[in-house]
C-alpha cells in the first residue's frame, strides 16, 4: 500500500513537472498579479506594505486555484479515473495523495517566492516572516477546500470558472485568518497566534475531512 | 472461480438499457459481447467493474478473494487508454503496476511491452506514439498486475493485424492460466473458444 501511495504521489509530481502549467505558471501569475497592485493602488509604500500580506494572500488565494480545476478532470478524460476506482488504494487516499502532490508541486513555490514578491510591496523582515508562515498554515486548508469543488465539476467541460464560483465562497475562513495572522506585524488588529492557530485548525479540519467529501463527490458523478 | 450474473437490470438516464440478464462465465472461458450501437455492451461492463449501479439483480465473482469488491479484481479496459502523454510508456505501466498491485520494476514493465511487441518504445513518451501503439501499451497494463477478470471495451481498436494476433496470444495465455475475459467488441478476437452473448437493441429489451 505504500508502494502504491508512493507510486501515485511520483506520478503526480512527474506530470506536473513535464506538462509545465503546474509550479512555473503558478508562480508567473502570482508575480503578475501581485506586480499589477502598485500599478491600481499608486506608489505609496506606506499603503503598499499595509496591504501587501492582503494582496499576497488573495494573489496566493487565486494562483492556487489556478491549477486544481484539472486536478480530476485529467484523470477523468484520459479514463485514469475508471482505472484509479479499482486499485488497491482507497478513493479517499488517492484523493488526499493527489492533493499532497499538488500542494508540493503549486502552493509551495509559491510559499517559496513569497518573501520576494513581498519585498515588491515594501514589507519589512517581520511582515514577510509572518505571510510565508500564514501562507505555510493556510495553503492545504485551500488545496483541499479546491479538491471538492475540482471533484463535484470533473464531469463538466468548462468547470474551472464555476468551480472558482464554488470553491471562492468557502475560503472566506481561510482568507480572514491567514491576513489577519500576515499582518500582525504589520499593524494588524490581532497579535499573530490565535489567527494561526485557527489557520492551522481549519487546515487540519480540511486535510482530514475534504478527502471524504471529494471521493464522495467523485463516486456521485461519476455514475 | 465463476463470474455470474442474475437478472440484471441497467438504467442509464432514466432510460432502460437491458433487463433479465443473467451470464456465467468460469475460469479460463472468455464471453464475447456483440450486438448493435446502444445495446449496452459498454454499460455492461463498466457496471460488472463497479461503475454503474444496477437497478435490479446482482453480479459476483465466486471463488475470489472475498476481501476485495469485484472491481478490485478485475481489469477494466475502457474506450479510453488511461495513459499519461507526458510520460513515457514504461513510466505508465509502472505507475499502474504499482497502484494495482503488481510489480513495478523496470525488468516486468518492459517484459509486458515486450508481449505485445512494443520493447522499443519504453521510453517514449506516449504521445509520441500512433493510436495504435497506445492501445497496445493500454493493453499491456492488463499483463503488469495480475487480476483474473479482464473486461475489455473494444479492446483491439486501432491495432494491426500483427498486434491483434499478438493480443489474442496474451488473451489465450490468461485463458489458459484459470482467467476470465469479458469483451464487448464488433471485430472478431481471434479467441477460438469464446462464447458469444448477443445483446439486442435496447426497444426489444424495453418492450
Amino acid at each position: 500500500m505504500s508502494g502504491a501511495v508512493r507510486a501515485l504521489f511520483l506520478r503526480e509530481l512527474r506530470i506536473a513537472r513535464r506538462i509545465g502549467g503546474g509550479a512555473s505558471i503558478g508562480v508567473v501569475f502570482f508575480l503578475i498579479l501581485v506586480t499589477i497592485m502598485p500599478f491600481a493602488l499608486g506608489p505609496d509604500l506606506n499603503l503598499l506594505a499595509k496591504l501587501g500580506p492582503a494582496i499576497l494572500w488573495i494573489a496566493a488565494l487565486l494562483a492556487t486555484l489556478l491549477g486544481l480545476d484539472r486536478l480530476f478532470q485529467a484523470d477523468a478524460d484520459d479514463g485514469s479515473l475508471d482505472v484509479l476506482v479499482n486499485v488497491v488504494l482507497p478513493l479517499e487516499l488517492i484523493v488526499a495523495v493527489k492533493c499532497a502532490a499538488h500542494w508540493v508541486s503549486n502552493a509551495l513555490p509559491l510559499i517559496l517566492v513569497s518573501p520576494l514578491f513581498g519585498l515588491m510591496l515594501a514589507m519589512d523582515a517581520k511582515a514577510l516572516a509572518a505571510v510565508a508562515a500564514s501562507l505555510i498554515a493556510g495553503t492545504p486548508a485551500l488545496t483541499m477546500i479546491g479538491a471538492i469543488g475540482a471533484a463535484l465539476t470533473v464531469s463538466l467541460r468548462r468547470g474551472g470558472l464555476l468551480m472558482a464560483v464554488l470553491v471562492l465562497p468557502l475560503s472566506i475562513p481561510v482568507l480572514i485568518f491567514g491576513v489577519s495572522a500576515a499582518s500582525a506585524t504589520s499593524g494588524g488588529a490581532a497579535p499573530f497566534l490565535t489567527p494561526f492557530l485557527m489557520l492551522c485548525a481549519i487546515s487540519l479540519f480540511a486535510i482530514a475531512a475534504a478527502p471524504f467529501a471529494a471521493a464522495a463527490a467523485l463516486r456521485l458523478v461519476r455514475e | 472461480m465463476r463470474l455470474s450474473a442474475e437478472k440484471v437490470a441497467l438504467e442509464r438516464g432514466g432510460r432502460l438499457v437491458f433487463a433479465e440478464l443473467s451470464l456465467e462465465v468460469g475460469a479460463g472461458e472468455a464471453l464475447v459481447i456483440v450486438g448493435p450501437n446502444g445495446a449496452g455492451k459498454s454499460s455492461l461492463l463498466r457496471a460488472i467493474a463497479g461503475f454503474l449501479p444496477l437497478a435490479a439483480g446482482r453480479i459476483e465473482l465466486r471463488g475470489g478473494d472475498a476481501d476485495a469488491s469485484l472491481g478490485e479484481q478485475a481489469h477494466y479496459l475502457g474506450h479510453a487508454d488511461a495513459l499519461k502523454g507526458a510520460l513515457t510508456a514504461s513510466e505508465n505501466l509502472s505507475f499502474w503496476a504499482g497502484v494495482c498491485g503488481g510489480d513495478s520494476s523496470r525488468n516486468a514493465c518492459s517484459r509486458a511491452l515486450g508481449c505485445l511487441g512494443l520493447a522499443h518504445v519504453a521510453d517514449f513518451p506516449v504521445h509520441a506514439l500512433s493510436a495504435g501503439q497506445k492501445r497496445r501499451v493500454a493493453l499491456a497494463r492488463l499483463l503488469v498486475a495480475e487480476r483474473p477478470l479482464w473486461l475489455l471495451d473494444e479492446p483491439t481498436t486501432a491495432l494491426d493485424a500483427a498486434a491483434q494476433a499478438l493480443f489474442a496470444a496474451v488473451m489465450g495465455e490468461h485463458l489458459t492460466s484459470g482467467g476470465l475475459i469479458l469483451a464487448a467488441t464488433h471485430a472478431p478476437l481471434g479467441l477460438e473458444c469464446a462464447r458469444t452473448l448477443y445483446l439486442g437493441p435496447a426497444e426489444s429489451v424495453a418492450a
